[in-house]
């Protein structure tokens, strides 16, 4: 049996005789424009079907809602007044002071910025830096490609894999449509495509321009973080095009190690609401292959804020389904035993 | 906040948008529907949270599941405790029981395949099931466990078939190894049984839909006293008498299972995260269950050795087998599609660890 939590390197794990370093993405929502080009990369080179009427959904620039199975980058958008963002600050604050991992005085060589404060003691300047009426939080969202990852853990044809690069993919020649891999993933990322035929089309706009038909469909889809790109070296289609480099791709630990400096260089601006997504290895998914820079808790973007892998309870649950049935024997014995 | 000559033209505000007000205490700030603005009903039994989401958008997906599993779910364990139930009727010589059961075994656990079958996105594909063996996946074990009960339980009820036809079937020389191994095959289909009967609990437990996986540690018990129960009452409704006392004990034990589990399971899950359980269809769904496996429970002490009670009671103890399945599934469903039951929760379990003690493992980080 795999390792079903805690740290790992997940390729060594899925024994991968070849075991590349791993791949993942660092997305850097600080620089986030809300552009799109990632999800129309996407789309592009995965040649996943439109869903949706392409209109605005009233939830600020968003048009596609949240990942699904033809949507594998999803970019939302959050709009903010002066409150939440200095309460975003506060609740960035005091995980800066909880002291937690990977935090301690950052090994700052970029120059701070005159009138600013180190990280943790920015609380008298706070008044001094620029605190917005208004702000966007923008954030291209994607497959987190866990350590242990839940999707992969309860599939049962083998039609998800854990590639040599560490990332999940799905076969759609292998998936039957069962689903089991869209409830256990912690994330709500994968999902079983449908045709779009069975929903009733009462929206504006529906169907308009001609469509090709939809592929795959009854099948898992999720990001594949271009599996068919990193075998040839290339890098994913979102990354390729991100115009800010908000979108970062590369080794594992590059990437993690970036997002910490980054991380560092925003609190030494005094911003102390940005943080790390998924950079803690320790964490119940053991760590995340995407990791992203957020502006404020997890869940304003629509994240879990303390997502476990359902797979790594799942000895204790055999060991509670092993004990009633047993019960249930033992119920059957004693019903037949001593009858009257 | 800016104004600009287009302010005009700008759509409405969306409900439950920017409305965080930065007051920490007291107030709850839910934002539970997708189109029904930030919910103002009052909260029972639950503690203070902040609850933020994206527009109300669901934070998991839940699974893409008809009503055909929620039977399944059902059938399963109808079968698995009529295997049992056959299996003892076999070793202690109650023909027309085991007969009985046997048939229900192998109906329910065909009916039940075939609603699974026909809930695959890709039912022509239903075989890859059986591509792997895959100890992390409780659908892989499942399948196999359903393969291996069919088996046994098919053979049984194919024995049987042809006594009650009066040996036509066209066996030829195979009824001998019919005779032979329909013994052994009964008390196969009777070891595969409860496991039939408990691993829909492993399989709904290990998710990320909030209510399932808030319930796996008591899920599990709630199953098989459930299975045990419907199969039991549908012995009372096909058998005489005089041969379903066992399995108007194996009822009433059910019954208190069942009733004692729920309870359990009730008071130890996170409030929030078991609410589905309690409010809604699901909810009703529920109580009925409670209330019609309560009657028949006392219908079986009372009246059982009346086939006309017993059958009535059989016939409660069966729906509301069947009801608890459908409330789970639904109250699982339901909870994967509003993030208040996602985020509440871990939101509150997280600053609940750090208090303990453990400090290391929040998967967000300052740096």
């Amino acid at each position: 049996m795999p390792q079903l939590a805690g740290p790992t390197d997940p390729a060594a794990d899925a024994r991968w005789p070849d075991v590349k370093p791993r791949k993942g993405f660092f997305t850097d929502t600080s620089i986030c424009i809300g552009c799109k080009a990632c999800e129309v990369a996407c789309k592009e080179w995965n040649h996943n079907p439109r869903d949706g009427d392409l209109e605005l959904l009233k939830s600020s620039y968003d048009n596609t809602g949240a990942l699904g199975a033809s949507t594998w980058r999803h970019v939302a958008f959050i709009e903010q007044g002066r409150e939440r963002i200095e309460q975003a600050r506060e609740t960035g604050r005091t995980l800066v002071d909880l002291g937690m991992p990977g935090v301690g005085a950052p090994p700052s060589t970029d120059p701070v910025p005159a009138g600013s404060a180190p990280a943790g003691s920015a609380s008298a300047e706070t008044a001094l830096l620029d605190t917005p009426e208004f702000r966007w939080l923008i954030s291209s969202d994607v497959c987190k490609h866990c350590t242990h990852a839940g999707c992969l853990d309860v599939c049962p044809t083998g039609a998800l894999f854990r590639t040599e690069f560490g990332t999940v993919v799905v076969q759609a020649d292998v998936c039957n449509g069962c689903g089991t891999c869209v409830a256990g993933c912690p994330f709500g990322v994968v999902e079983r495509r449908t045709d779009g035929t069975a929903a009733p089309k009462a929206k504006r706009g529906e169907r308009k321009g001609e469509q090709p038909d939809v592929p795959d469909v009854g099948v898992a889809h999720k990001c594949t973080l271009c599996y068919d790109r990193l075998i040839d070296d290339e890098t994913p289609a979102c990354a390729k095009t991100c115009p800010t480099t908000s979108i970062k791709f590369g080794d594992h630990a590059d990437m993690v190690a970036t997002a910490r400096e980054r991380v560092a260089e925003l609190h030494a601006q005094g911003r102390t609401e940005a943080r790390l997504y998924g950079a803690n290895e320790l964490d119940g998914v053991g760590g995340t292959g995407s990791v992203f820079l957020l502006l404020d808790e997890p869940e304003v973007y629509g994240l879990p804020p303390d997502p476990r892998v359902p797979t790594a309870d799942l000895p204790r649950m055999y060991k509670r389904a092993g004990l009633a049935a047993a019960g249930m024997v033992a119920a059957a014995l004693l019903s037949f035993i001593g009858g009257r | 906040m800016t104004t600009s000559e287009y302010d005009s033209v700008r759509p409405p505000e969306p409900p439950g948008r920017g409305r965080l007000d930065g007051k920490r205490d007291g107030k709850h700030r839910r934002r539970a529907r997708t189109d029904g603005g930030d919910g103002s009903r009052e909260m029972q039994m639950v503690p203070d949270t902040e609850f933020t989401s994206y527009y109300g958008r669901p934070v998991v997906k839940p699974a893409p599941w008809g009503p055909g599993i929620a039977g399944y779910l059902f059938l399963g364990g109808l079968a698995g405790g009529s295997a049992v139930l056959a299996a003892g009727a076999q070793l202690t010589g109650r023909a027309v029981l085991r007969r009985n059961c046997r048939l229900a075994a192998l109906g329910a656990v065909s009916l039940g395949a075939g609603a699974l079958v026909q809930d695959l996105g890709r039912p022509e594909r239903f075989l890859n099931m059986l591509r792997v063996i895959k100890v992390t996946s409780p659908m892989s074990l499942g399948s196999w466990i359903l393969s291996a009960f069919s088996a046994g339980a098919g053979v049984a009820a194919v024995a049987e078939v042809d006594r009650v036809t009066g040996e036509r079937l066209p066996l030829g020389p195979l009824r001998g190894v019919l005779r032979a191994v329909e013994g052994p095959a009964g008390l196969e289909a009777a070891a595969f049984g409860p496991l039939l009967a408990v691993y829909t609990a492993v399989l709904l437990g290990d998710t990320s839909t909030p209510t399932w996986n808030h319930a796996h540690n008591e899920l599990p018990f709630v199953f098989v006293s459930s299975a045990s129960l419907a199969a039991a009452g549908l012995a009372m409704v096909t058998t005489p008498v005089a041969e379903t006392a066992p399995a108007r004990k194996l009822a009433v034990i059910g019954v208190i299972g069942d009733l004692v589990a729920t309870q359990v399971m009730h008071r130890r899950m996170d409030p929030v995260a078991a609410e589905p359980l309690h409010e809604g269809r699901s909810g009703a769904l529920l109580r009925l269950s409670e209330g019609l496996a309560v009657a028949g429970g006392i219908g079986t002490l009372l009246g059982g050795r009346r086939r006309g009670v017993a059958a009535a009671a059989g016939v409660a103890l069966m729906a509301a087998s069947a009801l608890t399945r459908f409330g789970i599934f639904e109250a699982g469903i339901r909870s994967a599609k509003d993030p208040r039951y996602t985020i509440e929760p871990q939101k509150r379990r997280l600053p609940a660890r750090r208090a303990a003690g453990v400090t290391d493992d929040s998967i967000t980080t300052a740096g």
